[in-house]
């Protein structure tokens, strides 16, 4: 460990993965948007970033100017350059010119500007305990940052993108993900396809539907049965506002099986109403928790002075507690609406008739081998950016939605 | 000096907040047991069926009738023809009785001795049907002008049958064989060792990553809404539709994965990740830790962000390094929230059932306890092996409630 404390080897260390990790992340991105066939070239970025990393050590790394930043980027561009002769992606400039000196700029900075970050203030011989730490903090900080958004993005990314080629594109080189914007609206013709041919509408009417009746009928449950185990007293109390959340813990295809003998017997399966029966007790336990929890932080006493003015217990809840608890109503509408728009298995199993599909279900249909792959994600992409819009909307409310209840802080 | 001793019996205020309190929560108990606790009686009572997903239609005795036989003037005669089936292979169907209004213009010849003939009212009792029983009941008769002229179909009056049987559902016949079946061979404990692999890689996994990422944004910086959201997105999203996404992003043929990882030089050939027996298992789990963990960053933000820092200041005084702090300060507090935390998404993962659906489909040793319910209910159409499953996965999950209320309870207020 004593051996590793010298801002050099610390430097050298981190310069060396942070350019392993930045070249990679640019080879892929210029692979993935132009479609030519970049390479990383480990064996020159990784020099590079510790070449670049060593002269920030050596240069005191005092001021942070523009000039100084500017001149080390450009001379770890430089290095790559030269030690990749002149092909800093594996293949000739010729190919995609402007694409390709973009990355390089890209690289250039993105290894020098953070690691003068990543080493500031560090001297470049033995290191104290904090010094060595705070380097390394930083430099796995950093790297995590790119780290979580790449293996966040790059599935949607691909999502999105697929959604507009075509099959032999595909088929013809994977890895390209450019759009060719001359083919104008018929960029879109997934999406239209879907639309017209497969009933897309409709199933987005249905799954709305579904979902926002799902948040009434819960709310309307769980509402009153949370206020009753949060204030109420009578023998159990505590027994249920623990049970409740057991039924979260019996797996869903347990009960899927014989909901399915007896929809199938009562000629439920196959209707929207029977669905409807379902969704709702799915969500009410979890709903009930999280209310509870917030109907419990809530002064008891302006309750009480509302009582004491005469007001019956139903009243104190319409008048009182209800508006104050708004906040905590909206987060869990809005998980609630989560779980039913998402909802998969149940479905899957009871809905046969394509007339009466939810997206999902809708989406599930369009996984077969006789329909494209782009049709697949252009479904995907229609199921996901419904609930991605109200989330980053109101994603305030729905993040204090997802942990409300089970966390006391 | 008197003391005020507080009623011990239940006072009739008390006893009517207790009784508000009931009615408040009648509809979501009566809504849960209707459709949680019924389906779970119902589950263990169908483990000891012999059933299959066709008995669930109830054996009805089945006919189609025709006429054979070519007429082209009065008087020609002709077969009346029905064909009487019971397709069930394993029941009876007692009290067989069809009741038939024949067209206009025949004339019988010869009537089965089970019929009767009013007019043109045709009644037959046929008693019992034998399992997979089927017999032609030929009626000749000769034809006038009138029906020649007309043509008529024979369907036209459809003929009305009766007839009961009792299905396996609700009959006394109970068998262990589900169970025999579904703990015969090795394939069982294959099952419960993926299982197992997969709740608790997944489960750890998922708490680590959301550990981590947690730790990246535990402090404020421009764009750390924006961050957050996106780390979010893969829990929010449709299940279906991210895991369709990387079934394409991984496919051997035109997944970007392959294509990606040939190209880098790190692969000679493409792998089928979701196709094959070992990586498939692997693929699985990191799919199940990439769209959990946003769930444990969450909660473990949560808990970090309500840590007092004056600790850390005092920490500061003390010369504490940064790794110092996270591990003597930081752990000890988020302890509570990871151990429930684990708990939670331990039960969670071991209950899941659509990821590994829709990504394998079963396939490729990644058959989880929960995928094999489906796999005997639906694939091979034994409900009653599927239940059997099911049964074993519920009496695993009482064991983990237990625990579950032992050690989870205290901390965190779970």
């Amino acid at each position: 460990m004593s051996l590793l404390r010298y801002g050099y080897v610390v430097g050298t260390i981190i310069g060396l993965l942070w350019g392993m990790t930045v070249s990679v992340c640019v080879a892929i991105g210029l692979s993935l948007l132009t479609g030519a066939a970049a390479t990383p070239g480990l064996l020159a970025a990784m020099p590079a970033g510790a070449i670049a990393a060593l002269v920030l050590l050596l240069a005191k790394n005092k001021q942070a100017s523009w000039l100084f930043a500017g001149s080390i980027a450009t001379l770890t561009g430089a290095v790559l350059l030269m030690l990749r002769f002149g092909q800093p992606f594996g293949i000739s400039l010729e190919i995609n010119t402007t694409g390709q000196i973009l990355a390089l700029v890209i690289f250039a900075l993105g290894t020098a500007l953070p690691l003068a970050k990543f080493l500031k203030g560090i001297p470049f011989g033995a290191l104290s305990r904090h010094e060595f730490e705070e380097a390394i903090i930083r430099f796995l900080t950093g790297f995590g940052y790119v780290f979580f958004t790449a293996i966040v993005a790059i599935p949607f990314f691909v999502m999105i993108m697929t959604s507009f080629k075509s099959q032999q594109a595909l088929l013809a080189n994977p890895l390209d993900y450019s759009l060719d914007f001359s083919k104008g609206w018929d960029l879109f013709r997934s999406y239209v396809e879907l639309f017209r041919d497969f009933n897309f509408g409709q199933y987005l009417v249905t799954s709305f539907f579904v979902s926002v009746m799902t948040v009434l009928i819960t709310l309307l449950f769980s509402v009153p049965g949370a206020y009753a185990v949060a204030r109420l007293r009578f023998k159990g109390q505590a027994m249920m506002s623990r049970s409740i959340l057991l039924i979260y813990m019996v797996p869903m295809i347990v009960l899927a099986l014989p909901i399915y003998i007896v929809f199938s017997m009562v000629g439920l399966r196959n209707s929207i109403l029977g669905i409807l029966l379902i969704y709702p007790v799915t969500t009410i336990p979890v709903a009930l928790y999280m209310l509870q929890g917030y109907f419990r932080g809530l002064p008891a006493e302006i309750e009480e002075a509302g009582l004491m003015d005469g007001l019956s217990r139903l009243k104190v809840i319409w008048q009182i507690t209800l508006p104050l608890s708004l906040p905590a109503i909206a987060s869990v509408s809005l998980y609630v609406f989560m779980i039913g728009w998402n909802e998969f298995l149940l479905a899957f199993m009871l809905l046969d008739d394509p007339s009466k599909f939810t997206l999902t279900r809708g989406v599930a249909m369009l996984n077969s081998s006789e329909i494209p792959r782009q049709h697949l994600m252009a479904g995907s992409v229609i199921a996901t950016i419904p609930i991605m819009l109200i989330f980053l909307g109101l994603e305030r409310f729905m993040t204090k939605g997802l942990t409300a209840g089970s966390v006391k802080g | 000096m008197r003391t005020s001793i507080a009623p011990k019996d239940t006072g009739p205020l008390q006893k009517r907040e207790a009784k508000l309190a009931w009615g408040m929560l009648a509809p979501t108990l009566i809504s849960a047991s209707l459709v949680v606790i019924l389906p779970l009686i119902a589950i263990f009572w169908i483990s000891f069926k012999p059933i299959g997903l066709a008995d669930l239609r109830v054996p009805t005795p089945k006919v189609y009738e025709r006429i054979r036989g070519d007429f082209n003037q009065a008087g020609d005669e002709a077969e009346l023809q029905y064909r009487l089936t019971n397709s069930s292979p394993k029941e009876a169907i007692t009290g067989v009785t069809m009741r038939d209004v024949l067209p206009e213009g025949m004339t019988i010849l010869q009537l089965d001795q089970r019929c009767t003939l009013e007019g043109r009212n045709l009644f037959c009792d046929f008693g019992d049907l034998e399992p997979g029983y089927r017999e032609r009941i030929k009626i000749p008769f000769s034809a006038n002008q009138a029906f020649i002229d007309a043509d008529p179909n024979p369907r036209d009056s459809v003929a009305q049958l009766t007839g009961s049987s009792n299905s396996v559902l609700f009959d006394a016949t109970f068998t262990l064989d589900n169970f025999i079946k579904i703990f015969d061979g090795r394939e069982f404990w294959k099952v419960i060792g993926v299982t197992v692999f997969y709740a608790v890689f997944g489960t750890i996994g998922a708490l680590v990553v959301g550990l981590f990422a947690a730790l990246l944004l535990n402090k404020s910086f421009r764009g750390q809404g924006i961050l957050r959201g996106l780390f979010l997105f893969p829990y929010v999203a449709p299940v279906i539709a991210v895991a369709f996404t990387w079934v394409t992003l991984f496919d051997p043929f035109s997944g970007s994965a392959n294509a990606l990882l040939i190209q880098m030089g790190a692969l000679d050939q493409p792998i089928n990740f979701f196709g094959q027996a070992p990586q498939a298992l692997i693929m699985v789990t990191v799919f199940e830790i990439w769209r959990y963990f946003p769930m444990s960053f969450l909660f473990i933000l949560a808990r970090m962000q309500s840590i007092d820092t004056d600790m850390y200041e005092a920490a500061d005084m003390d010369g504490a390094s940064p790794f110092q702090k996270f591990w003597y300060l930081s752990m000890p507090q988020l302890l509570g929230i990871i151990s429930v935390l684990f708990l939670l998404r331990f039960i969670w993962t071991f209950n899941k059932f659509d990821d590994i659906f829709l990504l394998t489909g079963g396939s490729a040793g990644t058959r989880t306890l929960t995928v094999s319910v489906y796999e005997q209910a639906f694939a091979i159409s034994n409900i009653g092996a599927g239940a059997a499953v099911a049964v074993v996965i519920f009496a695993i999950l009482v064991v983990f409630s237990f625990f579950f209320f032992k050690y989870g309870s205290q901390e965190e207020g779970l």
